[in-house]
């Protein structure tokens, strides 16, 4: 179908100086309001003019959603604070440098300078027929372009399809799920703290949603505790080039290692599944295993379990498998 | 109002895409409607129900039993089962298109799945009975007239008593086949797009204007069965139909009610062979 970069197509223009008045904003138009972060998400929609919203309330001027506070619990990070403040951050870097291990990587030095912790979760899925304007099932159509015998879909899903086989392409939000971090949303009712894991939405629940965030509602802060500070961590993202691309996988882990076994643990991976998966049944069989090559090894077998691959990403499953086991034993002893 | 959502396929076609979903509250809407006027209509307009008199001999009358069976143990089975897969399938169809949000592909095909299972048996099952009892004939058309004639003032003879199935209940079944056919069939055609343990996927079966077409239809026929549905629940608990709905559970009618609104040459009943005292069996469902 003919899509037309060009101008952006006419919308409202709604710029609020605080947390408050952006939600209270979303409030009020309800679907017909797009909420804008660091912009590299939406500019594409609306450059490409498939979306057009009514409403674009602009998160650039609410300082109050920006920074990264320490709390006697861990840390506090604004939704619109930019990816290289994350990655900067002393304190991220000491304790929890998977997340900035995991940011660092995310596109280009430019991409980071502009875009947010807030949009990168929250960003939306990047297969090109749903991008293309397709009226695939997560546009609302009835079909999905991807999981057809000849559909492109080498970066597709192995887990988790129903319907739309999209992946989730976030590289921070395995790292936050691996940190056990809370997503903080203001709604109509009032403040919702979130599981990480729960912040993301799959097809079977919502197919043309990717998180939980309704009309009205609003991202402003991620939590992480101070339950994984310091632990052994592992992040990896594979990608066809080593700078601005999109994960084929990645992979996060946060390991409790005391003795060279492992007391706890907690992995998640993205890219394989509409939604970033969190590896509970690879987490509860490593638990009081050694930290070794036999361990990834198990696990990366566990982890794989179940994958059902679309026509042209088969390869997807001994790289997860590889991945995990890497996570679990590092790259040196998983050699 | 729209009544079809349309879109442009990769090759630049408009085709349709689904039913528009703001129907939903207009069937509700009409089908509250029709239960506000029914419910007036029956309290404040209609008299009591008028027949042509009985003409049946002395000794045929003292011959009914106390208990007459309306609906057999599988027919009766087949009725909830039926109900419980059209319950399952209106609320994972639906649900999700106002607010509630939950995994509902699996359960809404499996019921569909479950409705066809029970309607085919349904089918066969009726030739064994007696499948012409639920259609309308020459005497129900008749009898509509005269019935719709005295409504307006006009001059004309009493209606027969009913036979086995009221008029109103014949044409809502025929209605239901109708929706319930449409939905079926464009259903299972529709199982061919996602992945089940039943067919293998293929959603190149047809093109995107008949696929649309297909989801289109699959969805007017689902939102008309929340119409169709909901005035049914509405006359199944209504006073003077809880001898029918009654019937459905247990199997049987009263005498009493039997005699009142049914037409015993019309709805022969049996004298049953088993050794339940006052029991005939009928040999329709």
């Amino acid at each position: 179908m003919a899509v037309f970069r060009d101008v952006m197509p006419a919308f409202h223009l709604l710029q609020p100086s605080s947390a408050a008045e952006a939600q209270r904003l979303l409030e009020e138009n309800g679907g017909e309001a797009w909420v804008m972060a660091g912009g590299l998400d939406s500019f594409d929609w609306l450059k490409d003019r498939i979306k057009k919203p009514g409403m674009l309330v602009d998160l650039s001027g609410v300082d109050e959603l920006k920074g990264i506070r320490t709390t006697g619990d861990g840390v506090e990070i604004g939704a619109m604070t930019t990816l290289t403040e994350i990655v900067n951050h002393p304190a991220i870097k000491k304790d929890y440098s998977l997340l900035s291990d995991a940011v660092s990587v995310v596109a280009s030095p430019q991409i980071r300078n502009q875009g947010t912790l807030g949009g990168n979760v929250s960003q939306d899925v990047r297969c090109w027929y749903y991008r293309g304007g397709w009226p695939c099932y997560r546009a609302g159509g009835n079909i999905c372009y991807a999981d057809t015998p000849v559909g492109r879909n080498r970066e597709h899903a192995i887990f988790g399809a129903d319907r739309c086989v999209a992946v989730h392409p976030s590289d921070s939000a395995p790292a936050l799920i691996a940190l056990d971090a809370k997503f903080v949303v203001q709604t109509p009712k009032g403040e919702r703290v979130i599981d990480a894991e729960d912040y993301f939405v799959g097809p079977e629940i919502d197919i043309t949603r990717i998180n939980m965030l309704e009309p009205g509602y609003l991202l402003t802060a991620l939590r992480i505790p101070a339950t994984w500070a310091g632990a052994k961590f592992y992040f990896e993202k594979v990608r066809d080039r080593n700078v601005w691309d999109f994960p084929l996988m990645n992979v996060a882990s946060a390991l409790k290692v005391s003795g060279g076994t492992i007391s706890a643990a907690r992995i998640a991976v993205s890219a394989v599944a509409p939604k970033p998966m969190r590896l509970r049944n690879v987490e509860a069989a490593i638990a009081g295993k050694p930290a070794n090559a036999e361990t990834g090894m198990m696990a990366g077998k566990m982890a794989v379990e179940g994958a059902v691959p679309l026509q042209f990403n088969a390869y997807k499953i001994p790289l997860m498998r590889n991945l995990v086991k890497r996570a679990i034993a590092g790259t040196e002893e998983a050699a | 109002m729209r009544f079809i959502t349309w879109a442009t396929d990769p090759w630049g076609k408009h085709v349709p895409t689904h039913a528009a979903w703001d129907l939903i509250w207009a069937a509700v809407i009409a089908a509250l409607a029709f239960m506000i006027v029914h419910a007036i209509y029956v309290a404040l307009v209609a008299g009591p129900k008028i027949f042509k008199k009985n003409e049946l001999p002395q000794s045929k009358e003292a011959a009914i039993p106390e208990r007459v069976q309306r609906h057999s143990l599988a027919a009766r089975l087949f009725h909830w089962i039926m109900a419980a897969s059209m319950f399952t399938l209106l609320f994972t169809a639906f649900l999700p298109k106002v607010g509630v949000q939950f995994n509902w592909v699996l359960y809404h095909w499996i019921a569909g799945v479950v409705l066809t299972v029970s309607i085919v048996f349904h089918i066969f099952h009726s030739f064994f009975m007696d499948p012409w009892s639920i259609w309308p004939d020459g005497i129900d058309i008749r009898d509509a007239m005269r019935r719709t004639l005295r409504f307006m003032g006009k001059p004309a003879p009493p209606p027969e008593r009913f036979a086995k199935y009221p008029l109103e209940n014949k044409f809502y079944h025929l209605v239901i086949v109708l929706s319930s056919l449409a939905v079926i069939v464009t259903g299972l055609f529709m199982m061919k797009r996602i992945q089940t343990v039943i067919f293998t996927r293929n959603p190149y079966l047809f093109s995107d204007m008949t696929w649309g077409l297909m989801y289109v239809l699959h969805g007017l026929a689902g939102i008309g069965l929340i119409a169709l549905v909901m005035m049914h629940v509405y006359m199944g608990i209504r006073p003077e139909k809880l001898p029918i709905t009654k019937s459905m559970i247990f199997g049987w009618m009263s005498r009493d009610f039997y005699l009142e609104e049914h037409d015993p040459e019309r709805w022969v009943v049996k004298q049953s062979t088993g050794k339940k005292r006052g029991y005939a069996a009928s040999d329709a469902d």
